[in-house]
């Protein structure tokens, strides 16, 4: 499209701590800031599931931190808190914020984001949000009690427990939504603006086409989640009740400061932004995915405009089927008719997606690297995951399923472990670019294989249980007889074995966490091009220098994914390979 | 150029490894989905017949593409690893494409418009006139429920206003969920902590809430709804077999939501009635 680069105004690299590892406004350390942010949060996220796994199993425990026996609020908070960490500080941070702002600039050869300064007030942003968050832990009453999804009057009615906290989430959530709107307009601008000349969009590798449309996502999506937020703080503070109807009675109290309100209302703007949300989890995943699998079985994409257009359909078609969250909720059945024919179709895009994976595979070279092993472990995750949705995208089937453990499947095969399998196979392919040192590749394939076993023994079992109608956010499994917790039989014994599994696979966890730090400190020194990759990243040192390119404008001659042409010598031709080079390497 | 370790026998080894995963995975899945020591309990309603034969419709067809994409997914890892022969440039097939998106968009719109008959006999029939209602009403953290009686009309609750001033005239616990004693319709009114309905004919729910929303749920009916404050949301069906049932609240509703339950329970015409009676003995 553009005739020339636009060239991102460089500024001369940064002297002295401050100025290049804390308020850096290189790209590539902001990358590394949000990936860091991610990292603690992830684990944050999985020590408060932990503590759920253990009470469900073994209510009688007396555990630190919870003042003996756990109480039903602090599950119902821990839960709440686990689900927000999670979605917003690890999956919405990790593989856009993470890798999109390392890799995006150098991947369409420019030197820097369009806005760097913006760039590192959005990460300071989200870490000012992680602070406001983590900081309901510690309040008067600890952390909310009504679930990441915030349901009103719940999240609005004082509870006796979680209020301050409530407060401070909505804010910390809002701060959050700042942040990534300050993020999504940099990719866009940088993304239109800064290619290098010769690339055009049909030759945007697809981790770049994956990083634009989420960005897009976020710029349509978290505006709407902003507001709602805003109304929310109103109706909690300011006496305001755009969500709680009249006449409640709380516990024998009459709730008169509140009336005219809609509980609905708050459900379809938070779903409005929640599913494209969950969209912007994975696409950035199914970018790495392609990449990465192109890559290590030395094929091109199979079907790149497929791929491209199958990403665009996605982001599409994601913001009209918000209302499959809510066919149980009291709104128009009307509505939940259209909404689901909507899901439906959105299924046929991401089974083209499958299809177009198989297909790079088929007739490929494959090398098992631990990046390749977790893209491949990526597809079947994502496989899995879709396919449960298929269930819920129908009300009638979602009448029997809806907020049951079924629901809790599908969404941590697709979220909390496909798009985390993406974050897992670019941190293994990525790692040398950024840290100019590999890491252990057989601890990386021990932490694949325990991990890829554990999460099917976690959640697999979970469809059971939600078919068999074990509700969700149950703090207490004793009460309900079916749930078997009173005797320790039936569906209580499928809980154990996943809270087993769940420890298990959580502390295979650490081998990631040791062989990321060990391969910072003490790992093999990388190449420019370990993998014999394609793309731009692949020409710049290892780590890259602080404008990308030494000052250089790479020109881009060939799509993103030439391996294995015929008649060359070589099997890959990277992307900036001059047609002269090509001829000389002609076999 | 980096190097590149060419390590076929590695590679057959992990192949296999990760082949043999996705088998041993897929027959699992599939034996467990088929011998299903954790399920449905029978459903007793019609719909609810109808809802499991489209779960089962669903079942079997992602039961197809899951076991086709897994051991595809498999049989692609194991054929195609490094063997030392250069890989087949492909850049895609186009027809294939079409095939495949047109197969999809048939198999998937085709599977959600079937779906769409038993959501139509929940939602979209209206109840019959002469159906008994009843309330359900969902608070923090129990159910309760109002029968009409025997005159057919449910009574008015005080209003806001009315508990407000009985509350100023020193009645601490009034509320705008009680009953207002000068409607003559309430006087025959019917609140108790467990539903209990006649076997084989339609009934109408009324669903509201208090407080905060709750959800009411009975599996072996099949039939989830939210109850959502300041709606009163409708739902009817005809329960085919005595016997008492789990109601459980399926909307997180706060620190209680994990015990706010209560029993379902189908009798026959004579104890129906008989239920009814001693009922209304009792308030």
């Amino acid at each position: 499209m553009a005739s020339h680069a636009n060239v991102a105004h460089v500024h001369a690299a940064p002297s002295g701590f401050i100025r290049k590892y804390i308020f850096s406004v290189d790209h590539k350390v902001i990358g590394i800031q949000y990936y860091l942010l991610a990292l603690f949060s992830v684990f944050l996220g999985m020590t408060l599931s932990i503590f759920m796994r253990i009470h469900l199993v073994w209510p009688e425990i007396n555990l630190p931190f919870f003042g003996g026996q756990m109480k039903p609020e602090q599950y119902i908070a821990l839960l709440t808190m686990h689900g927000t960490i999670m979605v917003f500080m690890v999956l919405t941070t990790a593989p856009q914020s993470g890798f999109g702002n390392y890799f995006l600039p150098i991947q369409i050869g420019a030197a820097d984001m369009a806005f760097p300064v913006i760039n590192m007030l959005s990460f300071w942003t989200t870490f000012l949000s992680l602070v406001v968050m983590v900081a309901a832990f510690f309040v008067e009453g600890g952390a909310p009690i009504s679930g990441w999804t915030a349901y009103t009057p719940l999240s609005i009615l004082k509870q006796g427990v979680g209020d301050a906290g409530q407060t401070l989430w909505v804010i910390g959530l809002a701060i959050f939504c700042a942040a990534s709107l300050m993020g999504a307009l940099n990719f866009i601008t940088t993304l239109v603006d800064l290619r290098a000349p010769g690339l055009s969009l049909m030759r945007l590798p697809l981790t770049v086409w994956a990083w634009f449309v989420t960005a897009i996502l976020g710029l349509l999506a978290f505006g709407v989640l902003l507001a709602a937020c805003v109304l929310l703080l109103l109706d909690r503070v300011a006496g305001t009740s755009f969500f709680v109807p009249g006449g409640l009675v709380q516990t024998g109290q009459i709730v008169s400061e509140h009336s005219g309100g809609s509980p609905l209302l708050w459900q379809h703007l938070f779903w409005f932004f929640g599913h494209p949300e969950v969209y912007i989890a994975i696409l950035p995943g199914m970018g790495v995915a392609s990449h990465v699998l192109s890559t290590f079985s030395r094929k091109p994409v199979f079907g790149y405009r497929a791929m491209v257009y199958a990403l665009c359909g996605i982001g599409f078609l994601g913001f009209m089927v918000w209302g499959h969250h809510m066919f149980i909720s009291g709104m128009s059945p009307y509505t939940a008719f259209a909404f689901s024919i909507m899901t439906m179709s959105i299924g046929v895009p991401s089974a083209i997606k499958t299809f177009n994976w198989l297909g790079t595979l088929w007739g490929g070279r494959i090398h098992f690297t631990t990046a390749m092993l977790f893209a491949l472990g990526f597809v079947s995750l994502f496989v899995t995951g879709g396919l449960s949705g298929l269930f819920l995208a129908q009300p009638s089937v979602d009448l029997p399923l809806h907020d049951t453990y079924f629901v809790v499947a599908h969404f941590h095969l697709i979220m909390g472990v496909a798009a985390i399998f993406g974050i897992f196979a670019a941190t293994y392919f990525w790692f040398p670019k950024m840290f100019g040192k590999f890491m252990n590749e057989t601890i990386g394939k021990i932490h694949f294989w325990l991990t890829f076993a554990g999460v099917y023994c976690i959640f697999m079992p979970m469809h059971f249980l939600g078919i068999a109608g074990h509700m969700r956010r149950y703090a207490d499994l004793t009460a309900v007889d079916f749930l078997g917790g009173a005797k320790h039989i039936g569906l209580w014994k499928v809980q154990y074995f996943i809270s087993i599994a769940a420890f298990i696979t959580i502390s295979a966890q650490l081998l990631f966490l040791a062989n990321f730090i060990w391969g910072i400190w003490k790992g093999k020194r990388a190449p420019i091009n370990p993998w014999n990759a394609t793309t731009l990243e692949w020409t710049v040192p290892s780590p890259p220098p602080h404008d990308n390119f030494a000052g250089r404008v790479p020109t881009v001659y060939h799509g993103p994914y030439e391996f294995s042409v015929p008649g060359q010598k070589q099997d890959f031709i990277p992307q900036d390979m001059t047609p002269e080079e090509v001829l000389r390497d002609r076999s | 150029m980096g190097k590149r370790k060419r390590d076929c026998a590695g590679s057959t080894t992990v192949a296999a490894t990760f082949s043999i995963f996705l088998a041993v995975f897929t027959i699992i899945t599939v034996y467990l989905f088929i011998a299903k020591p954790w399920w449905f309990p029978p459903s007793i309603t019609e719909v609810g017949d109808l809802i499991d034969s489209q779960f089962h419709r669903t079942l079997i067809i992602t039961g197809i593409v899951f076991v086709a994409a897994q051991l595809g997914l498999a049989w692609v890892i194991f054929r195609f690893r490094d063997q030392n022969k250069p890989a087949a440039y492909s850049e895609g097939n186009n027809t294939m494409e079409v095939v495949w998106t047109l197969a999809t968009i048939v198999l998937f719109v085709g599977l959600g418009l079937y779906a769409e008959s038993a959501w139509a006999i929940v939602h979209f029939t209206p109840a019959q006139p002469g159906d008994l209602q009843i309330e359900v009403v969902g608070q923090q953290f129990q159910w309760n429920f109002r029968y009409a009686g025997p005159d057919g009309k449910f009574g008015r609750y005080k209003t806001v206003e009315q508990a407000l001033a009985q509350r100023k005239r020193g009645d601490q616990s009034a509320t705008p969920w009680q009953l207002d004693t000068t409607d003559p319709d309430a006087k025959d009114d019917i609140i108790t902590p467990i539903m209990a309905v006649p076997v084989n004919r339609e009934v109408e729910l009324l669903i509201r809430s208090m407080d905060v929303t709750h959800s009411f749920f009975v599996r072996e009916l099949r039939l989830k709804q939210d109850a959502v404050p300041g709606m009163t949301i409708h739902m009817h069906f005809t329960a085919t077999k005595t016997g008492d049932y789990e109601l459980a609240c399926a909307e997180l509703c706060g620190l209680g939501h994990y015990r706010m339950k209560s029993t379902f329970r189908v009798l026959n015409e004579t104890d129906f009635a008989q239920w009814m009676k001693d009922q209304a003995a009792s308030q």
